[in-house]
This record gives structure tokens, C-alpha cells and sequence, in this order.
């Protein structure tokens, strides 16, 4: 397989970790009661985890000698190709269970599927994830339901929730080049397969917990480098420590 | 904090391995039965300390009342009689 198509395809998937992991990470010590101001840096533990052996492996693969601290802090922003959804601020707690809801209901297919990929490091990130991530989809959907089918407020923040991820959605599973050539490689699933299974999945959640779906036309461009404006300041913050002392470790 | 207060309290017992009774560790908030169980795996076993989890309502613990202290445990203090430290264990039956 290309070199260059191998390290593409898994950049993209540590992306979406690292961007997503450090999103919840801006909620410790901020969570709302004590037991998910542990519960969400879990979360986010288990996320940088699984970054962590996808840069490692993807600079092993690009061999030009660069690590993963060096691909996780030292690009510019355009080289990052994280799903919007994972870049989108935290906004409220329903905000931020209902996200993490939606990518670990995509993660636990995507890992499932990957267990078939013709490269072995992929297939025993995704040995571990599968775990990690049932537990995130069990953890955060009874959030959703209990929230959304909560008070007068808490249905009315998650309604609001669900408007604001409806245009995030689709780029989960959405096929552009890259993602195509990696699938016949392969290599990654063919996520457009997995929209359906996801959406079943999702669905009696949101209805057990009295939301009404919207689907909206989609908002593509983390694949392509193309991030909201919010990614600039993500990024100030999470590159801040490599770009002031160059090569520092803890 | 108002919040908080109506959100139940709960006790948690985990067993750190096969064979071994579950023990107190602690308390948490949650909301109901399903979430205290995830707040204890997430506020507890952090470090692989739990093989399972026990939640229980603080609500539904009877306590013995302070003030009866003196009745309930100072009489067994001169009953030293009541711990089996008179008899000789024979070397094979090993650590007890």
C-alpha cells in the first residue's frame, strides 16, 4: 500500500481522537457534580490513549522520523483532518454527552469493522477501543436519556443539542478519496456502510429519551483541513507547551 | 449546590477480587440506580481496583445511634475471653 495513503488514513482517525479527547479534557474541574469530573477526563484518557498508537504508528509509517508529539502538536492548523464534530466547542453538558454519544456510537462500528483491516497495529488499537468504547456509548447514551428526558430545561438544552450536531452527522460518513482508496486497501472500513447501522442505533436512544431527530444537509471540510473557526483557538491551547519549549517531555 | 441535594446519595462496595467480600470504599451522587453504578466504576476502579460493584440507596442504611455507643460496644471491652487467642494452633493448619 502507498506510504503516504496509509499515513493519511490513520492522521484522520488520531485526529479525531486527540481533537475530541482534549475538547473533554476542557472539562475537568469544570464537570457539573464530582463523579463526571472524573468520568469525562476518563474518557478523554481512553481518546488520547488510542491517538497516542495511532501518530506513533502513522510516523512509523511516513518514516521521515517525526513522533507523535511531533504530528500531534507540531502542524499547522490546515494539516489537521479531525471530523468537524470533534472540533465543535463543548457548549453545555448535554451538549458535550450528546456529541460524545454520537462519535462512540460511529467509533464501536468503525473499531468493529477494523478488526478485518489488513494492518495489525490497527487491529489491536481496535481490540482495545471496542471495550473503551462500549462504555462510552452506555455512559453517555443514558446521559442523553435521562437529560433529554429529564426537566422542562434539561429537554430543552439537549433539543438544542441535537439542532446544533444535526451538520455534523453526515461527515462521519462521508467517502472522499482518501477514504475510499483506504477502504479498497483494506485498510479502514467503508464508513458510508456504517451510516445505517448507526442511525439505528441512535435512534431508539433519542426516542427513549423524547428528542426529535433533524437531519440537515451536511457540513464537510475537517477531512479537506477546513475547520471552524473555533479550531484556531483548540490549537493555541493544545500547542502551546510543544511551541514554547521546543521537544519538552514530561 | 441546591441541585445536588436532590440528587440521592449512594454507597459503594466493591470487591477487589474473586473470593473476597465486597467492602465499602465510599459514597457518590446519582441519580438513579444505573448511573450510580457507572459513577462508581468511573469515581472507584480507576486502577483496576474492583472485579464488581455493589450500589446501595445511603437511604436505605439503618445506623446504630452514637449515643447508644456506651450500651452497644463498651460492655465487650472486658470479655477478652470472647477472642480465641487461648488456644494453641497447630503448625500444620498454617496462617489463620
Amino acid at each position: 500500500m502507498d506510504a503516504s495513503l496509509h499515513f493519511d488514513c490513520l492522521v484522520r482517525l488520531a485526529d479525531d481522537h486527540m481533537i475530541l479527547g482534549h475538547r473533554l479534557s476542557e472539562w475537568c474541574g469544570h464537570a457539573p457534580m464530582l463523579e463526571e469530573d472524573l468520568a469525562l477526563p476518563n474518557i478523554a484518557l481512553d481518546l488520547l490513549g488510542q491517538a497516542r498508537i495511532l501518530y506513533d504508528h502513522a510516523g512509523k509509517i511516513e518514516g521521515k522520523g517525526r513522533n507523535e508529539d511531533q504530528l500531534a502538536y507540531l502542524r499547522l492548523e490546515r494539516d489537521y483532518r479531525n471530523l468537524l464534530l470533534c472540533e465543535r466547542p463543548i457548549g453545555d453538558f448535554g451538549h458535550t454527552v450528546l456529541r460524545q454519544f454520537y462519535f462512540a456510537s460511529f467509533m464501536g462500528l468503525y473499531w468493529s469493522e477494523c478488526q478485518n483491516s489488513n494492518d495489525q497495529i490497527l487491529r489491536e488499537v481496535a481490540a482495545k477501543a471496542i471495550k473503551e468504547c462500549a462504555y462510552h456509548i452506555r455512559h453517555t447514551g443514558e446521559w442523553v436519556i435521562r437529560l433529554g428526558d429529564g426537566t422542562d430545561e434539561s429537554h430543552q438544552r439537549m433539543q438544542n443539542a441535537v439542532a446544533d450536531l444535526a451538520p455534523y452527522v453526515g461527515e462521519m460518513f462521508h467517502m472522499d478519496e482518501t477514504s475510499q482508496q483506504g477502504a479498497s486497501a483494506g485498510l479502514i472500513p467503508d464508513v458510508s456502510k456504517l451510516a445505517a447501522t448507526w442511525h439505528a442505533q441512535v435512534a431508539p436512544v433519542l426516542a427513549e429519551a423524547t428528542l426529535e431527530t433533524i437531519e440537515v444537509k451536511p457540513i464537510l471540510g475537517g477531512r479537506s483541513g477546513q475547520h471552524g473557526e473555533e479550531m484556531g483557538f483548540l490549537l493555541t491551547d493544545l500547542q502551546f507547551m510543544q511551541r514554547t519549549f521546543p521537544n519538552m517531555t514530561w | 449546590m441546591n441541585d445536588q441535594q436532590e440528587i440521592p446519595l449512594w454507597e459503594v462496595f466493591i470487591r477487589p477480587r474473586n473470593g473476597l467480600a465486597h467492602r465499602h470504599c465510599g459514597s457518590l451522587h446519582a441519580a438513579d440506580a444505573t448511573m450510580a453504578l457507572q459513577a462508581a466504576r468511573d469515581v472507584y476502579t480507576r486502577r483496576g481496583e474492583g472485579q464488581s460493584i455493589w450500589v446501595v440507596p445511603s437511604m436505605q442504611i439503618t445506623a446504630s445511634d452514637p449515643t447508644q455507643k456506651g450500651e452497644n460496644f463498651e460492655a465487650q471491652e472486658d470479655k477478652i475471653y470472647r477472642h480465641p487467642t487461648f488456644y494453641e494452633v497447630p503448625d500444620e493448619v498454617g496462617h489463620m
